[in-house]
């Protein structure tokens, strides 16, 4: 498959997340949407690295995948505080940085 | 080992009564002990000085300490550096006893104090005829009123306090009076300054002037004031030195002078530096314009008016002056200066003094006056005789203060001689020492005032007749206003409040001794220098000629006026430079100051002898100019207006500007921020999804842009 295809799908499951994250109000949702977004970017990591010949982009992925999980790990547990506080998970609900 | 080598301790003495009084003296001591160290340290100088004093003129044995050899040896002598006599001592050039045996002088260099590139100023002290006579005034009248103050203070609970003031003063005095460069006496001066301000200020706590709302710190710190202002025109003078001659050493800056004198064109520089130097004599020495602070001065404790303020140190400018002879005699227009400030300053302060009503207001004024004769005195090239008047000044003025104190003393605090009279009785021997002094003062012979101010007088005749005639007049002025307080407080009527009289008793013996002596002195003092054609014709006098200008006329020498035959001698060798001079016209000058003199004491006695109503009468008659004089000729409320006025109004201006325009500046960059603040706080809104938003924008647009260009 040439090069396009990958990148093509790469760049609708980015702006499947973008809009997930933009429109949705469920805090697991938006996790859901920031982990296609990353998602997206390693389709695009993969087949660049392929199409390029090297494995410096494959590696990367790795690194990607490592650091999307701390970060679910990290932003879920503050979820879990924040849910005991405020009983939702509506993000629209949840603005204690407000001015 | 003579007493030349031991004159650093003069100073040193009363400097540690200063600091044991001031330290233990009000918790740990009692007060007789206090009041023994502190005279104790003051008599212990005095004794060092006479021994000093006296090894000076002991010429064998200087010649022997500079020539002979196995003295050489033992005591360590080489020939000093500058090719100046010998120095004795280590062997260090900048420690050990140097000695001119030509003037006499001996000076000791302590230390080397400061060394800043090429300039090095040392901790040195000289002593010569000049400063020696300074040193026995000062430490002498200084010794009596010690001894005084033990009666007077007797009662005040800040007795260690001014003890301790009094010997910081001395101490301060006298590195003054033995300075051996400008610096040091720098040093002094200031010194004498700051504790001047702290005597005045002694009774902080009291009101002095109630109708201006002025207390005794007040007065104290207008003195000090007033005295920076002399004292910057001091240290201009210094700086100008310093720059021109590269060097602070009286000798070496004396010998720069005669130098530069020779030189065309340097008349402008040499009478800068002597003004600048006057300026500061102006302000220590209570001249017009800066003599505002002296009567203000009087807030003092009596003691402190009568050493600091009428003996000592108002007459360091005159000091200071008589030191820079040869530069002041170089300058002959800052010479001519000084005679003017000195004439016109007696005179007006004689004035005033007519009309005071307070009994230490009148011998303040007395004080400016008496201290514009010394400067007429100097500023005709009469050194000498500036010298002879401080010291007869320093022993009838001293006494007449502590005649007035005594009196104040024995009326419990009243000190308006409105409210005194017939005090005779009560106080026979301050009224008999008053009434010495006061005849000294006013110039009667043979008492001590007479000598010195007849001598002024000569001098001043052939050089300025027209300050001649203001100052045979100001003597007048003189006889009448002393005689007038007098006549006021010890005779007349008696206008004592009844609860005072009941409180009227002579004063206790420490302060009836130093009264007798310093009555004796002012008696006899002025025969330290009978003119000479008055003792050629009076048998048993002939050794008395002119003994102190003699004394002083090594130190003078080099300070000859040009174009005159003045300089060190006043008599001496004048009738020849002014032909027409004979022994005659100086017999009818003297009688004629002594028919003023007599005039002003009956016309005192005719006004206040008896009733005060022809005074009264006299004070309606002349009116407004009476007023004029009685209030001082107005001139602290001209300084009000046209200084403090003035100065007052620039603070406020500048106060405004502050106010105004620094500030608007300042607030309106703080109120911008604030705004902006206002304006940027929206954007935290704590919604994540509008920061996820703007986020996506950004990145949105920096790739537009990116892909664009």
């Amino acid at each position: 498959m040439p090069l396009v295809s990958y990148i093509s799908l790469s760049a609708v499951l980015f702006v499947i997340g973008v809009m997930g994250v933009l429109l949705k109000r469920n805090v697991l949702t938006i996790f859901m949407s920031i982990e296609l977004m990353l998602n997206a970017v390693n389709v695009a990591l993969a087949a660049f690295a392929r199409h390029h010949g090297g494995l410096d982009g494959q590696i990367f992925v790795f690194f990607v995948m490592a650091v999307a999980a701390a970060e679910a790990a990290v932003g879920l547990a503050i979820f879990i505080a924040i849910f005991r506080l405020k009983q939702t998970t509506d993000v629209t609900e949840i603005n204690l940085m407000r001015w | 080992m003579s007493f030349l080598h031991l004159i650093w301790l003069i100073p040193i003495l009363p400097f540690a009564g200063f600091v044991i009084n001031g330290l233990l003296g009000k918790r740990f001591l009692p007060r007789p002990v206090v009041s023994g160290i502190a005279c104790l340290a003051v008599l212990a100088s005095l004794v060092l000085a006479v021994g000093a004093i006296r090894d000076l003129h002991d010429e064998q044995g200087l010649a022997d300490m500079l020539n002979n050899g196995t003295a050489l040896s033992a005591l360590g002598v080489r020939p000093s550096a500058d090719g100046f006599g010998a120095v004795l001592g280590p062997t260090d050039p900048d420690r050990g006893l140097v000695l001119e045996a030509s003037i006499p002088r001996a000076r000791q260099i302590q230390w080397l104090w400061l060394s800043v590139g090429s300039v090095s100023v040392k901790w040195a002290y000289s002593l010569d005829p000049l400063s020696a006579i300074m040193l026995l005034v000062v430490l002498g009248v200084g010794f009596l009123i010690h001894v005084y103050s033990i009666g007077y203070m007797a009662h005040d609970e800040g007795f260690a306090r001014f003890f301790a003031y009094l010997n910081l003063f001395m101490a301060m005095m006298l590195v003054l009076i033995m300075a051996d460069n400008f610096l040091v006496m720098f040093v002094g001066w200031e010194g004498v300054g700051l504790c001047s301000y702290l005597l005045i200020g002694f009774n902080y706590r009291e009101m002095f002037n109630p109708a201006r709302h002025q207390s005794c710190a007040d007065a104290g710190r207008k003195a000090f004031i007033v005295n920076r202002m002399g004292d910057f025109g001091f240290m201009l003078g210094m700086l100008l030195i310093l720059v021109t001659f590269g060097s602070l050493d009286f000798g070496q800056v004396f010998r720069g002078v005669h130098a530069l004198a020779e030189a065309p064109g340097s008349q402008s520089l040499l009478t800068a530096m002597a003004l600048l130097l006057f300026v500061g004599a102006i302000g220590k020495s209570a001249q017009i314009p800066l003599f505002v602070w002296l009567p203000d001065a009087m807030a003092g404790p009596t003691p402190v008016s009568a050493l600091i303020h009428a003996a000592t140190m108002v007459t360091a400018g005159v000091y200071m002056v008589c030191r820079c002879a040869a530069l002041f005699a170089a300058a002959p227009l800052a010479l001519t200066v000084v005679a003017v400030v000195g004439g016109m300053t007696a005179l007006l302060a004689a004035a005033i003094a007519c009309t005071q009503t307070d009994i230490k207001k009148v011998l303040a004024y007395s004080t400016v006056s008496q201290l514009g004769y010394m400067f007429l005195a100097a500023g005709v090239g009469a050194f000498s005789f500036a010298i002879f008047h401080v010291m007869t000044h320093a022993f009838f003025k001293a006494l007449l203060f502590l005649g007035a104190g005594s009196v104040i003393h024995a009326l419990a605090g009243e000190q308006d001689i409105r409210r005194m009279g017939r005090l005779t009785r009560a106080l026979p021997w301050t009224f008999g020492t008053f009434a010495v002094a006061a005849v000294a003062i006013a110039g009667i012979p043979p008492f001590a005032g007479f000598f010195s101010k007849d001598s002024i007088l000569a001098a001043v005749f052939f050089e300025q007749p027209i300050l001649w005639g203001a100052g045979a007049f100001t003597a007048g002025l003189t006889a009448f206003y002393i005689w007038r307080l007098v006549f006021l407080t010890f005779l007349s009527t008696d206008r004592v409040e009844k609860e005072r009289r009941g409180h009227l008793h002579e004063s206790p013996w420490s302060m009836l001794a130093p009264l007798v002596i310093l009555a004796f002195l002012a008696t006899v003092g002025g025969f330290l220098g009978v003119p000479a054609f008055l003792a050629e014709s009076v048998p048993g006098l002939h050794a008395a000629a002119e003994w102190l200008p003699g004394y002083l006329e090594p130190v003078f020498r080099d300070a000859r006026v040009a174009g005159t035959g003045m300089g060190a001698l006043g008599f001496h060798g004048q009738a020849a430079v002014h032909g027409g001079v004979t022994a005659a016209g100086e017999w009818g000058l003297m009688a004629l100051s002594v028919l003023l003199a007599v005039a002003g004491i009956a016309w005192a006695w005719l006004l206040h002898g008896r009733g005060g109503e022809l005074a009264a009468r006299m004070a309606a008659g002349l009116g407004s100019g009476y007023r004029l004089v009685r209030d001082r000729f107005r001139i602290d409320e001209l300084y009000d207006r046209i200084i403090l006025k003035p100065f007052y109004f620039m603070c406020r201006a500048a106060d405004a500007f502050d106010r105004f325009v620094i500030d608007l500046m300042v607030n309106t960059v703080a109120i911008a921020t604030e705004i902006t603040g206002h304006v940027l706080k929206l954007f935290q809104t704590g919604s994540v999804r509008a920061y996820a938003l703007s986020m996506f924008i950004g990145v949105v647009a920096l790739l537009a842009f990116l892909v664009m260009s």
